[in-house]
């Protein structure tokens, strides 16, 4: 059986979006990560509320970081859906 | 089903890089795109206030009391001053200039977006440079005051074994703070062009506010000051003072 480019074509963004999806679970782990500073800061602050301007720039800097491997899913999905790499030309 | 499919395939949401204009140059094909026109839009803003401010601070006298604009000048230095002294203590009288510059330029390109330019350091070719400064600046201060031994001592740092590991880190240094960025402003121009693609027109004006105070505003100073500080912990960390 012959399949034209188009029909193959649309396997492939319909592949792609599953894909872009799977790739976004990747937010799963920075989100426990970022609740888990934030926690942490919150109970720093109760202890030393003298502190808590220092408290929560460490934290956000810490968020940040957290954040990186959940926005490389995300780049990873944008790819995906926008650019389509894998298209058949 | 339509829209969803123009979205699939790109047409519609606009946060793509355009090309404005082709030109050639030793065989390469070359473009003007979108990019570097708002970058050249957010740079000429920023060295018309630079001139401005310095122009207000060199005609202000001792005994006058400083205008409102000059105040303004004013508490930026030094909340900057103020930022990296903290952070890099003895060393920061040298890079007081670079850190405050890239701040400025990250943080007025980050909020761009809400004057409807497309945020420059939504595009890569903008954020790897400023990576890769950070890293020949971690580089050559880390020659400089470590000298070659202390340089090679931290590459083998339990054991010789580690050091391709040790390379990989510090090559990951400029990739993962260059890509946080870029990541950061893209998915929120993304988000942006998504949502203003999804609603019906009538819907477009006031509802995105709150979409742009995030994504724009705290979204872009949050990433700003990250990049400053890890640039700024990178450095002084290489330095090696206190």
């Amino acid at each position: 059986m012959k399949i034209d480019t188009n029909t193959l074509n649309g396997i492939i963004h319909a592949c792609s979006a599953i894909g872009a999806g799977l790739a976004v679970i990747a937010g799963i782990g920075p989100g426990i990560g970022q609740g888990i500073a934030a926690g942490h800061a919150a109970a720093a602050a109760g202890r030393n509320p003298g502190a808590k301007s220092d408290i929560t720039s460490t934290m956000l800097l810490g968020q940040a970081v957290a954040e990186t491997t959940g926005l490389y899913g995300l780049l990873v999905a944008l790819l995906l859906m926008f650019v389509q790499p894998l298209d058949i030309k | 089903m339509g829209d969803l499919w123009k979205v699939l395939n790109g047409h519609d949401p606009d946060f793509f890089i355009k090309n404005l204009f082709e030109y050639e140059l030793f065989g390469q094909k070359l473009h003007i795109t979108t990019a570097h026109v708002c970058t050249l839009i957010v740079m000429v803003g920023i060295i018309i206030f630079a001139v401005c401010a310095g122009r207000a601070i060199r005609r202000a006298a001792v005994t006058d009391t400083p205008t409102r604009f000059q105040n303004f000048a004013e508490l930026i230095v030094e909340m900057l001053d103020k930022m990296i002294h903290g952070v890099m203590g003895g060393s920061a009288a040298k890079f007081v200039n670079y850190i405050s510059t890239i701040f400025i330029f990250i943080l007025i390109s980050n909020i761009s977006g809400i004057f409807g330019l497309r945020p420059p350091t939504a595009y890569y070719g903008v954020t790897f440079p400023l990576g890769l400064i950070t890293f020949f600046t971690i580089l050559y201060n880390k020659l400089k005051h470590q000298k070659l031994s202390g340089f090679v001592k931290g590459l083998c740092d339990p054991w010789p074994i580690w050091a391709p590991i040790n390379i990989i880190g510090d090559i990951a240094v400029p990739i993962s703070l260059s890509l946080r960025l870029f990541a950061n402003v893209l998915s929120g121009t993304v988000m942006m062009a998504l949502f203003y693609s999804m609603l019906p027109v009538f819907v477009k004006i006031g509802i995105p506010s709150v979409l742009h105070i995030y994504f724009d505003l705290f979204s872009g100073a949050i990433q700003t000051y990250v990049f400053c500080m890890l640039t700024m912990t990178y450095v002084s960390d290489a330095i090696g003072e206190e």
